[in-house]
């Protein structure tokens, strides 16, 4: 796999770090209540097919990238700042 | 059809024309008394459990591919029990003792070979971590032996001890560990399910599962409807699709874990070794291939197959620990799919939905886990109680943070296993 880092080009997947699924940018609120930060921190779709995830450029530009990436075929169709897409849940 | 050495004989000086498949190949009912979906190791011991020890005649076992077609086929057939977290070492205790009756309880051959797994350590501080390990192991009335640097020579003598970054300090060898034939474990016990009226059908995909008033009330399937008060989802691999049929979203990251097998060749490695520092580990199949691994290529996958980086890196360690195998020739190469758990141990535990059980987050280490894992479930489902040797693996720990088994101390988050 590669991934075409928006800031450095299309990069080895050596060079990057992987958090897991995109919803971390979406945080519940600190008084949520305990069932929506178990499903939070614990819970996944883990779905077998398209899935938006986290990625740290950590030998590269040290960006945190939102990955959209297909779990069963590997093939990564978009890659964006996760500064941005934060910005677009927000 | 049982096996013996006359009934091989015979057959040797007959053509082999009497030998009869192994299990029959029936059309669902419309209702059982218990369902289990999935037909792997895991899913084939449950059944058989649930047959044997708890009368429970009238069970489907439901495969959308064929039986040994899964995890249970795609793994490294490595039987171990050293592990220990209380939850997990006497359950796998429980594991270890069910395999060494296993041959005679299911009259078939499972090659359990217990060749002796010896784990490496490297510095002072893990010699000290693996102390106290074996003695978890020694309390929990298994065996292990700390052997320093030339206990490990006289019994590995290929080694390089005198890597630069990893010196070899020395290892705790647990003897009665080992391999096992994997596609046999399925084998045996697919027909010993079937000889006791489980009926196992292949080729039946679950497409949904029924719930009415909070109960299960059976399943619907490529090969139609079938109705059972009592489910068990055992599935690892694909645990969050199937239990999303049951609206449940589970703790559960699937991740690919690869593995390697070389040319036949002499014997030259005896036992399982385990070089965790440059994470790696190889035994030696009866077939005379060299079976190795290493580490999960770290993002969510369904592909079973994985990236060059892993495959690279898994080389290179096997490189360092052992500079001799670099003349064998990699045969093939494959991937298994993981359920990765937040802490790295399973589940097996009643749902919120009445008559509804999960088997489920074996992460990288289902394989041993087969005859306990089903012994069990099979004791979960038909009592509706979890049975003492497996009252750890609640779903609900990771909720709560009671009882939380995390074995490699990193925390009980995604990515860290």
């Amino acid at each position: 796999m590669r991934i075409d880092c928006p800031c450095c080009g299309s990069r080895d997947i050596r060079e990057f770090t992987y958090k897991g699924d995109a919803l971390a940018l979406e945080r519940p609120d600190p008084d949520a209540g305990d069932a929506v930060w178990n499903d939070y921190v614990h819970n996944r779709d883990n779905p077998a097919g398209p899935t938006r995830e986290l990625w740290y450029h950590e030998m590269g530009c040290a960006a945190w990238l939102v990955v959209t990436r297909d779990t069963v075929s590997h093939e990564i169709k978009a890659v964006e700042l996760a500064s941005a897409a934060k910005g677009d849940v927000a | 059809m049982r096996f013996s050495a006359l009934k091989i004989l015979t057959e040797g000086l007959t053509g082999n024309k009497g030998w009869k498949p192994h299990w029959r190949d029936p059309e669902p009912k419309a209702e059982y008394d218990a369902i289990v979906i999935g037909g792997g190791g895991h899913g084939l011991s449950t059944a058989y459990y649930l047959a044997k020890n708890h009368g429970l005649r009238n069970v489907a076992v439901l495969e959308k591919g064929y039986i040994g077609g899964g995890n249970v086929g795609r793994n490294t057939t490595i039987v171990r029990a050293n592990y220990f977290l209380p939850g997990n070492s006497e359950f796998y205790s429980h594991s270890l003792k069910l395999w060494e009756g296993l041959e005679e309880d299911l009259n078939y051959n499972v090659m359990h070979s217990q060749r002796g797994l010896i784990n490496l350590f490297h510095s002072d501080g893990q010699r000290d971590a693996f102390a106290r390990r074996g003695n978890a192991m020694i309390n929990q009335g298994d065996d292990a032996i700390l052997l320093d640097r030339d206990g490990v020579r006289e019994i590995l003598p290929y080694l390089d001890f005198d890597n630069a970054r990893f010196p070899i300090y020395g290892g705790l060898y647990h003897p009665r560990g080992g391999t096992a034939r994997h596609d046999a474990v399925a084998w045996g016990y697919a027909r010993g399910a079937d000889q006791r009226g489980v009926d196992l059908i292949q080729n039946c995909e679950v497409t949904g599962i029924d719930i009415e008033n909070g109960r299960v009330t059976g399943v619907q399937t490529t090969r139609g409807a079938i109705r059972a008060k009592k489910v068990g989802l055992v599935v690892a691999g694909r645990s969050s699709q199937v239990a999303a049929m049951a609206g449940m979203r589970l703790p559960i990251e699937s991740h690919v874990l690869q593995a390697f097998v070389t040319e036949g060749l002499k014997p030259v490695i005896d036992h399982v070794i385990s070089f965790g520092m440059g994470h790696f580990y190889i035994s030696q199949s009866d077939k005379g291939g060299l079976v190795f691994g290493g580490d999960l290529d770290f993002y969510a996958s369904y592909a079973q197959r994985g990236n060059l980086p892993m495959a690279e890196h898994v080389m290179e360690a096997g490189m360092a620990l052992m500079p001799a195998i670099g003349k064998a020739r990699v045969l093939r190469s494959w991937g298994g799919i993981m359920d990765m758990s937040p802490d790295g141990s399973p589940v097996i535990d009643a749902t919120h939905i009445d008559g509804l059980f999960l088997n489920c987050g074996w992460c990288y280490g289902g394989f041993k886990a087969v005859p306990a894992s089903g012994w069990c479930m099979a004791h979960l489902m038909a009592t509706n109680t979890p049975h003492e040797h497996a009252a750890g693996f609640r779903l609900d720990r990771f909720e709560t943070g009671r009882g939380l088994m995390d074995e490699e101390g990193t925390g009980a988050q995604h990515n860290l296993h």
